[in-house]
Order: C-alpha cells, then sequence, then structure tokens
C-alpha cells in the first residue's frame, strides 16, 4: 500500500481522467495497448506510445466472484471482479450496477471510477450498457 | 560441463505451525538435507535460499544470511524472490552454478512461514505476487485472479467444476501416506463442489492451504560425488525458465501460461528428452484449474484437453504420467517459498525410490518439477533423471 499523500503518478492522473469520462489507453504505432505508467510498450518494445481514447464500451471476457479477500475489501465481498476488453487494451476492474449472479462472459460494460466500501479507496468499476 | 546430482533432500512436514519461525522450519529442512547427502557442512559453498513473504510475516528481510546461519553453513548465502517460484529459480540459478564449475556443493531451498497471518493477512500477502496498482486495487485476490483463468478456460475450451474437482480428489488421494502432507484425508467429488466458494468457480476444495514449512536440496557436481563416494543416483538434466507480462489482462490468453510453455521447452532441450520421456511429474497446483495450464504448458495434454485429465484418469496414480504423487500443493500444502524445492525433494525421492508413492512409479527414470509464480508471470521447469552411475 502506498503513503496515502503520496501518489502515484500516470495511475492517480489515469484514475482521474476516468472518472470525469476522459478515460485513456497508452497506444504504440504497431496497436498495441497498455495502461500508465510506462516507457515503453510491453508488447515490442516500441518508445513511442501515445494517450489514446478508451473506447466508450468494453466486453467482459472472464469474471470471478470473489467471497473471501483481503482486509481492504472485507465489506465488500462478495463482488465480482472482471477483465474487460476495451479495442486494444484489457482492463481489471470491478462489475456495478449489476446483480453478481447476473455476470456473464460477454457482456458490454462502461468504465467508470467509484469507491470501495470497506476503505473509500478509488478503484476500477464496469458499468453494464 | 559438469552434471548436477541431488546428493540429498529434507522437508519439515506442511501445515499449520504458527508459532515456529522461518529460522527453525529451515533449519530443519537444511540440516535433514546434509544428513541426507551425507554432505559435510564444511563442504558447502553457497546456499541459495527462496522466499516469498518474510517481510510481512515475520517483519524480517535478508533472510540468506539468518537462513545458512540456522543451518549452521559459513558460506555466502542469497535469498531469491519470484512470488511462489521463489525456490525453483533458486534450484536453476543452483544448477547453472555447479555446471559451470564455480561450485561443486551447494545448499538450495526454501521457507515460507504464513499461518501466523492469519487467511486474511495471508490472502492480502499472497496478493502482493500480481499487480499492485491495475490488479489488486480492484479486489484481484490470488485466487481470484485464478478463477478468472479458471472462467477463461470454461469460456475458451469447456470443462466444468466437477472436471476440476477430480484433480482435487486425486491429490487428496495420492497424499494419503505422505506422512509430511497437510491433508491426509480423502475427500470426493461432492466435497470439493459443496464447499464454500472463494473465488467462483474456485471453492475451498480447490485452492491449495495456507502452510508453514521448508525444503531443501544438496546439489553437487558428478565430480564431487564420485570423489566422495555419494549415493545420488537422482541428476538434475534440464532446467528452463520463462516470463511473461506481470498483469493477467495484458496477456495473449488468459486461459494458457505461456511462460511455462517457454519453461519446459528449455528444460526439454536442455536434458534431450520430450514430453513423451516424462514418467512422472510434480506441477505447481496452487489451485485445481492451475494443474489443467500446467499439464497443458509442459506438453503432457493438448491445449483445451487438460481439464479432464484427472477425471479420465490420465494422470492419476495409475495412469499413463501420475501428476502431484506428492499430493501436489494441494493436499500436501503450499509454504509458498519452500514449494519449489520440495518439488525437487519429492521427485528425488520418487525417482530413487523412497518415497511412500514411488511403487506407483517403479520404472520411472524421468521426472518433471513445474513452479510458477503469481498466475505464472514466472515460471520454472526442472528434468530430473535416473542415472545409471
Amino acid at each position: 500500500m502506498s503513503d496515502e499523500d503520496v501518489a502515484d503518478a500516470g495511475y492517480d492522473e489515469w484514475i482521474d481522467a476516468v472518472s470525469e469520462g476522459e478515460g485513456y489507453f497508452l497506444s504504440c504505432e504497431n496497436d498495441h495497448g497498455s495502461l500508465p505508467p510506462r516507457r515503453v510498450c510491453p508488447h515490442c518494445g516500441s518508445l513511442d506510445i501515445e494517450e489514446t481514447p478508451l473506447p466508450d464500451t468494453g466486453e467482459v471476457e472472464t469474471f470471478t466472484i470473489t467471497h473471501v479477500a483481503t482486509p481492504n475489501f472485507a465489506d465488500d465481498t462478495p463482488y465480482a471482479v472482471g477483465i474487460a476488453r476495451f479495442g486494444d487494451v484489457r482492463v481489471t476492474g470491478q462489475l456495478r450496477d449489476v446483480a453478481v449472479e447476473e455476470v456473464e462472459v460477454g457482456i458490454q460494460v462502461a468504465i467508470d471510477v467509484a469507491e470501495t466500501e470497506t476503505t473509500g479507496d478509488d478503484l476500477v468499476v464496469f458499468r453494464p450498457q | 560441463m559438469s552434471g548436477v546430482r541431488v546428493a540429498g533432500v529434507g522437508l519439515t512436514a506442511f501445515g499449520a505451525s504458527p508459532e515456529r519461525t522461518g529460522r527453525d522450519l529451515f533449519a530443519e529442512a537444511g540440516c535433514d538435507a546434509l544428513a541426507d547427502a551425507g554432505v559435510d557442512r564444511d563442504d558447502v559453498e553457497a546456499l541459495l535460499y527462496g522466499n516469498f513473504m518474510g517481510e510481512l510475516a515475520e517483519h524480517q528481510g535478508h533472510q540468506g544470511p539468518l537462513m545458512a546461519e540456522a543451518v549452521g553453513i559459513d558460506a555466502p548465502a542469497t535469498r531469491f524472490e519470484a512470488a511462489c517460484a521463489s525456490s525453483g529459480v533458486a534450484v536453476r540459478e543452483g544448477v547453472k552454478r555447479v555446471r559451470n564449475g564455480e561450485s561443486d556443493v551447494l545448499l538450495v531451498g526454501g521457507t515460507e512461514r504464513m499461518t501466523n497471518l492469519g487467511t486474511a493477512g495471508a490472502t492480502e500477502a499472497l496478493a502482493i505476487a500480481a499487480d499492485d496498482l491495475w490488479e489488486v486495487r480492484a479486489g484481484m485476490t490470488f485466487p481470484g485472479a485464478y478463477a478468472l483463468m479458471a472462467q477463461a478456460y470454461f469460456a475458451e475450451y469447456g470443462g466444468t467444476r466437477e472436471d476440476l474437482a477430480a484433480i482435487a480428489v486425486k491429490n487428496h488421494d495420492n497424499a494419503l501416506n505422505n506422512e509430511k502432507a497437510q491433508y491426509q484425508r480423502a475427500i470426493d467429488v461432492e466435497t470439493v463442489i459443496d464447499a464454500p466458494m472463494v473465488s467462483e468457480p474456485l471453492g475451498l476444495y480447490d485452492s491449495c492451504p495456507i502452510s508453514d514449512g521448508a525444503a531443501a536440496v544438496v546439489l553437487v557436481s558428478d565430480e564431487f560425488a564420485a570423489e566422495h563416494d555419494l549415493d545420488a543416483p537422482v541428476a538434475v538434466t534440464g532446467t528452463g525458465q520463462g516470463g511473461d507480462l506481470m498483469a493477467l489482462h495484458d496477456r495473449e490468453y488468459l486461459a494458457r501460461s505461456p511462460a511455462a510453455d517457454e519453461a519446459a521447452e528449455e528444460a526439454y532441450a536442455d536434458a534431450g528428452v520430450t514430453p513423451e520421456d516424462v514418467d512422472v511429474a510434480e506441477v505447481h497446483d496452487c489451485f485445481t484449474i492451475a494443474e489443467v495450464l500446467a499439464l497443458e504448458s509442459l506438453g503432457l495434454c493438448e491445449v483445451g484437453e487438460g481439464v479432464t485429465a484427472a477425471a479420465d484418469g490420465r494422470t492419476t496414480k495409475d495412469g499413463d504420467v501420475p501428476v502431484n504423487l506428492s499430493g501436489g500443493l494441494k493436499a500436501k500444502g503450499h509454504p509458498v517459498g519452500a514449494t519449489g524445492a520440495s518439488q525437487i525433494c519429492e521427485l528425488a525421492m520418487l525417482l530413487r525410490g523412497d518415497h511412500p508413492n514411488s511403487d506407483a512409479v517403479a520404472d520411472a527414470d524421468c521426472g518433471l518439477a513445474h513452479n510458477a509464480g503469481g498466475t505464472v508471470a514466472s515460471a520454472v521447469v526442472h528434468v530430473l533423471e535416473v542415472m545409471e552411475s
């Protein structure tokens, strides 16, 4: 865990951007997507990576409903964590605005930022479209 | 290039011993390995030691010298960390040092003390093997990560929770007579299916336990073994390591483990063997789905077919290639920093004939060890063979 008073440069700006509806990812000239902070494309080693707007809609490719959590998520259980693809990049987040038992592979979602029940920390969430 | 022999092995019992310190656990394993090898302490040239969560569990960093001291070794000591593959990578480093002539005698092993953290604390400690910014902050736990892989596997290739349960049943069955194993009790498919959920689709019995324990092996050169007339018939003939992107979501495949493909390919080529030569395997089944991914990466099953291997009897004690005769991480236990070295211990005993399950593989002369870190961003594979002299 990081000290609350010290930012994680690159990550915190991204969280702020997503919460304002202006999410982005890093794209290289070979159309590989990744998430900040990075200086190098992890897929091809390109140094030429730039911020590109995240597509509005993603698709859940896999998910799990977590019942046994770390202390930071103790009051959030049960919760659904999913990996969703937004164009050239995938993101991990929690499903919101949907009952956990109704989450399925293939559902269309929008990305947002919300707070955890347990600590009030920001986290990435997906809301079904 | 010298060959590398496994001269001795040492294992503590795996299980819940929350009061035992890491140094006491490793002292037992290390001393037992030296005694098993018949090697003098003074001949040990270095300790290569794996540990993952010592800072969190014991507020203890810099564990290398501490553990050398615990075993009574006056030699340089280095800690290796690769999450649950920590002692697997230590073994690999040891093999390379003996081969290149740098050392003739090494103590290699690892320890993890976990149960003193409790379930929530250990869950948090294990989670740091994942990407903190992009996975842990979204609430992804270690079981949750493998559950994401399991769900992706089901969607891509099919398979059921019952198929996965057969893996847990098999590994519990294998551990019944392993006195070092954490669980020495049989379970059935229904028990696995009805158990409380940890992270769906993985339940309590799809998951390895939280464990304390240590493991150690003495690696020596062929020359040292011959000069000292050691009884060391088992050699490490192949080593390989693979890596992958840290976060699962950045990988090309959500239901495969290409780092282990790479490690296996390198280890097979190094040993000059193929998957068809493998008689017995110890693989990293931290969760039932992990054994599936391992079998497919190791070439013991085709991609998409590993999920039914246990249910079909291909990997059971009397199957084509028995997998996890020790009980695996699932039943033997998973003190994470000890696991890679413990697989070498179990395989060496299976091959030399003094393991409780050696009779199941009486004619075996080639064994495979597969040790994975995180969601297989690290993978280490070793080939062990019985030598004629």
